[in-house]
């Protein structure tokens, strides 16, 4: 966030970079992503001799490479990506490498601060997750998805922790499988794991567990809940005091339980991805009241208006007060703020970001292959392309990263 | 009424897990399925079916075994679901077994023989039933349960980790650009048309097959992308062993994986069981009336890329060959038509199938039947000898076929019936006949 504290709020609009130029300069150009700031643009380019490397506002990277991909810019405005030579492949910030090198990297994440990266990792046919160019001490024979700690001190993934045989249905159902936290497995092996989650605080870790062929329940630093239930989707802790959360399937429906116990007295269709309002106890999730039905329920009470196609997961405000969620009625998208939809409609969507007094929403979205910004359901002017615009800390101005006539402008408005 | 015993086949799935079975066990499964999970549905179609046996001409098991009874669609029915239904659940573990064997591994679950019922009862949904019922018992073909363990730990069927399948996709980006100008397979590209996703086999075993999609998509100029993380797999082997549970995982992570890159469609492989479970069967086990993000299979990909002229045919396969219509998608979903449009513009001699289009003989592998493993291939063979006589009148010497089973479990037929023929995927020849432009040389 000090990126964005720090960062120029007064230049109204700012050419950063002609991408048309690059098109013509280079073969091949990969996705190209943005700064925080929107201070750098950069893509992967194919160079000369055929090698791979991050251009950054039109310079290129001293050091390239065979391969590279998973190009990003964290929240701190390093650009880091994933980079193979000599058929090792290691992490690369800011056109340093990582000492150590490896069979094969992916999945890169960065904590909420951008200081910690790590990635999974592949090595000496065995798997385990690196951060920061460090392996794990212990790794397995499989370790699949990554979790980071708020605080970026802690890792977690989900690990295979004894060889089974092809085809070994008796030895599956025993369950080979844990959560290994900093590359220490949990004691206990479950049938499967799914959806690993680190507390607020980055002390605990919670993961969605399978004990029997029909049996789903929820595991806190490796210690199931005395309940089973039909199924279960991914847990969540409370920030307030550590409390875990997950929808859980009952014979009733679908419904959210706390610590193991069933909280709410309604019972959907369908109910996922929670979430926690950052000042209270209160709790959103994406519901299906109805089959094909859709909306949100707030501590278990469904907005009034359902959208037929989909409800993406919910946003609070940072003051907790509203709810916005992208919605997808009758083949089209648009954002739902506190159970109205826009009356705007877009080919597609992207997340709503709330102003820090959550007073105003602003979004990208794109419609007829033009790409906007869209302020509380009034659209902008179109851009080739653009990126989520970014709240000034007081709220007042508006970051917009987008590319016209194929150049790349950084703008701030006033909103 | 069982397999004759010089013919049974052994399987750990089947017999060591009734071993563990006991009377209560079973009850307590029967009741809690047929009170908790089946309803209205499952109690409309018992009451209809006048047991008339007009289902019996539909099945290729009945039809290849001299119209046996048995293998009659109702004659199924009646040697499980009805059987249970009447002796209230009471039932051994042994008759669990001849369940599993006979909804497992001679009913495809195709559809087919609904079109034969007078009242149109969905009889493979009761053959589902009895499926539901013995995997909550535990008892599954070894090899079909586990591909549902592995679509479980990796959303994928073929135990793909997570480090290969990236790797793979990368090796066949590469290899694309032997033959197209700086291809590209784009990875986790938000926002981009369309999403590709495949079945584990493809990446396993069949690599070529995501470069010839590399190839078509370079070439057409389409703004498409692959998932590099899980929902990459669109195939659903839980979808035919009963677990429901994990059934609705897999759907929802091939889901989540579209609307995380914000694609506005998915176009899936050539495969047919996948189109089942991420289209009709699949998303309402999740609440979705329809799929969340427009899905379409390969054979409507083709055709609009054929018809809308973004690839142009040049060199039309020679030969006679003919083609085999996916019950999933031709009966499903009736793209007969566009796969007929599609072979017409590609092939010189295409010569088409009798019984034809929804009419059409399953491959006698799908429904999870091949998933059941080699010990009962030879049973999936002799169970589909109408096929092979089909095949073998058409005077083909290629069959295309869009999906992953019917590519399999035809050429198990083909060898066995000795036809002489040889099967390919659709994007095989169409690799070989469209146009390169000139600027997209290597």
């Amino acid at each position: 966030m000090a990126l964005l504290t720090n960062c120029d709020w007064n230049t109204r609009k700012k050419h950063i970079a002609d991408i048309d130029e690059w098109k013509k300069k280079f073969s091949v150009i990969h996705e190209l992503a943005v700064s925080p700031d929107g201070e750098k643009i950069s893509a992967i380019i194919k160079g000369d001799n055929d090698r791979f490397t991050p251009c950054v506002n039109g310079v290129t990277w001293p050091h390239t490479f065979e391969k590279a991909w998973s190009l990003r810019f964290g929240c701190d405005g390093r650009l880091t990506c994933l980079a193979m030579n000599d058929d090792e492949w290691t992490v690369a910030t800011d056109d340093q490498m990582w000492e150590e090198k490896y069979d094969y990297v992916w999945n890169l994440q960065e904590n909420r601060d951008g200081e910690c990266i790590a990635v999974n990792i592949k090595t000496g046919g065995q798997y385990g997750v690196a951060v920061n160019d460090k392996r794990w001490e212990n790794i397995f024979f499989e370790a699949r998805d990554l979790a980071i700690s708020p605080d970026g001190e802690h890792t977690a993934a989900i690990v295979q922790t004894e060889r089974l045989d092809g085809a070994d249905t008796v030895g599956f159902l025993e369950g080979v499988w844990s959560v290994a936290v900093d590359g220490h497995r949990w004691d206990k092996n479950f049938t499967n794991v799914w959806g690993v989650t680190f507390s607020c605080d980055s002390r605990n870790v919670a993961a969605e567990v399978r004990t029997d062929i029909r049996d789903y329940t929820i595991a806190v630093d490796g210690n199931p809940w005395n309940t089973v239930f039909r199924c279960v989707w991914e847990p969540l802790f409370n920030p307030a005091n550590g409390d875990v959360t997950a929808p859980v399937q009952t014979e009733r429906g679908w419904t959210l339980a706390l610590n193991g116990t069933v909280i709410w007295d309604k019972y959907f269709n369908q109910l996922w991805h929670q979430r926690y309002n950052p000042n209270s106890q209160d709790i959103a999730a994406v519901v299906s009241p109805k089959f094909g039905k859709w909306t949100i329920a707030i501590n278990g009470s469904p907005w009034k208006e359902t959208f037929s196609d989909a409800v993406l997961p919910p946003v609070f405000s940072p003051d907790g007060t509203r709810v916005a969620a992208v919605i997808k009625n009758k083949g089209k998208w648009t954002i739902a703020v506190d159970g109205q939809p826009w009356d705007e409609v877009f080919d597609m969507i992207w997340n709503p970001h709330f102003s820090p007094d959550g007073s105003r929403i602003a979004a990208k979205a794109e419609r007829g292959g033009d790409f906007f910004v869209v302020i509380d359901g009034k659209v902008g002017s179109p851009f080739e392309a653009c990126w989520d615009p970014v709240f000034s800390p007081d709220g007042k101005k508006l970051l917009i990263r987008s590319i016209d006539d194929g150049a790349y402008y950084r703008r701030v408005c006033s909103v | 009424m069982g397999e004759p015993a010089e013919n049974a086949v052994v399987d750990p799935g089947l017999d060591e897990q009734i071993k563990k079975l006991t009377s209560e066990k079973i009850e307590g499964v029967i009741t809690k399925v047929l009170t908790e999970e089946t309803a209205a549905r499952l109690d409309v179609y018992m009451r209809t079916c006048v047991h008339c046996g007009l289902c019996a001409e539909a099945c290729h098991y009945c039809l290849s075994h001299d119209k046996d009874p048995r293998f009659s669609p109702v004659g199924k029915v009646k040697q499980t679901l009805w059987e249970i239904l009447r002796r209230k659940g009471k039932v051994e573990p042994e008759f669990i077994r001849e369940c599993a064997r006979i909804a497992f591994t001679e009913c495809n679950v195709c559809r087919r023989c609904s079109m034969y019922c007078p009242f149109g009862i969905d009889i493979a949904y009761l053959l589902l039933v009895v499926r539901r019922i013995c995997s909550l018992l535990g008892v599954v073909p070894q090899y079909l349960q586990d591909t549902v363990n592995s679509h479980a730990v990796t959303s994928n069927q073929m135990w793909v980790k997570q480090d290969e399948w990236i790797d793979t996709l990368q090796w066949q980006e590469e290899d694309t650009q032997d033959e197209i100008k700086d291809a590209r397979i784009p990875l986790d590209k938000e926002g981009a048309e369309i999403m590709y996703s495949v079945i584990g086999p493809e990446p396993k075993f069949l690599a070529q097959l995501l470069g010839n999609i590399a190839f078509i998509m370079n070439v057409a100029g389409i703004d498409w992308t692959m998932p590099s993380f899980d929902g990459w797999d669109n195939s659903n082997m839980a979808m035919y062993s009963g677990d429901c549970e994990s059934r609705a995982r897999i759907e929802r992570t091939h889901d989540e994986a579209a609307f995380k890159l914000k694609v506005k469609k998915i176009v899936m492989g050539e495969c047919g069981h996948a189109f089942r479970g991420a289209v009709y069967d699949g998303p309402k086990g999740l609440g979705w009336k329809e799929p969340p993000v427009p899905l379409i299979h390969a054979i409507q990909f083709y055709y609009e890329l054929i018809r809308d002229g973004k690839v142009k045919i040049v060199k039309k396969f020679e030969g006679p060959v003919t083609v085999q219509d996916p019950c999933n998608v031709v009966r499903g979903r009736g793209l007969g038509k566009m796969l007929r449009y599609i072979m017409r513009a590609v092939c010189e001699d295409f010569r088409d199938v009798s019984p034809r289009f929804e009419h059409n003989y399953c491959c006698g592998a799908g429904g999870g039947v091949i998933n059941c493993g080699p010990s009962w291939k030879s049973a999936r063979v002799k169970g589909n000898s109408v096929k092979a006589e089909q095949l073998k009148a058409t005077g083909a010497k290629v069959i295309i076929t869009p999906c992953h089973n019917c590519h399999s479990g035809i050429e198990d037929i083909i060898n066995y019936y000795k036809l002489g023929m040889h099967v390919k995927f659709f994007s095989e020849i169409l690799v070989n006949a469209m146009e390169i432009p000139e600027e997209l040389k290597v």
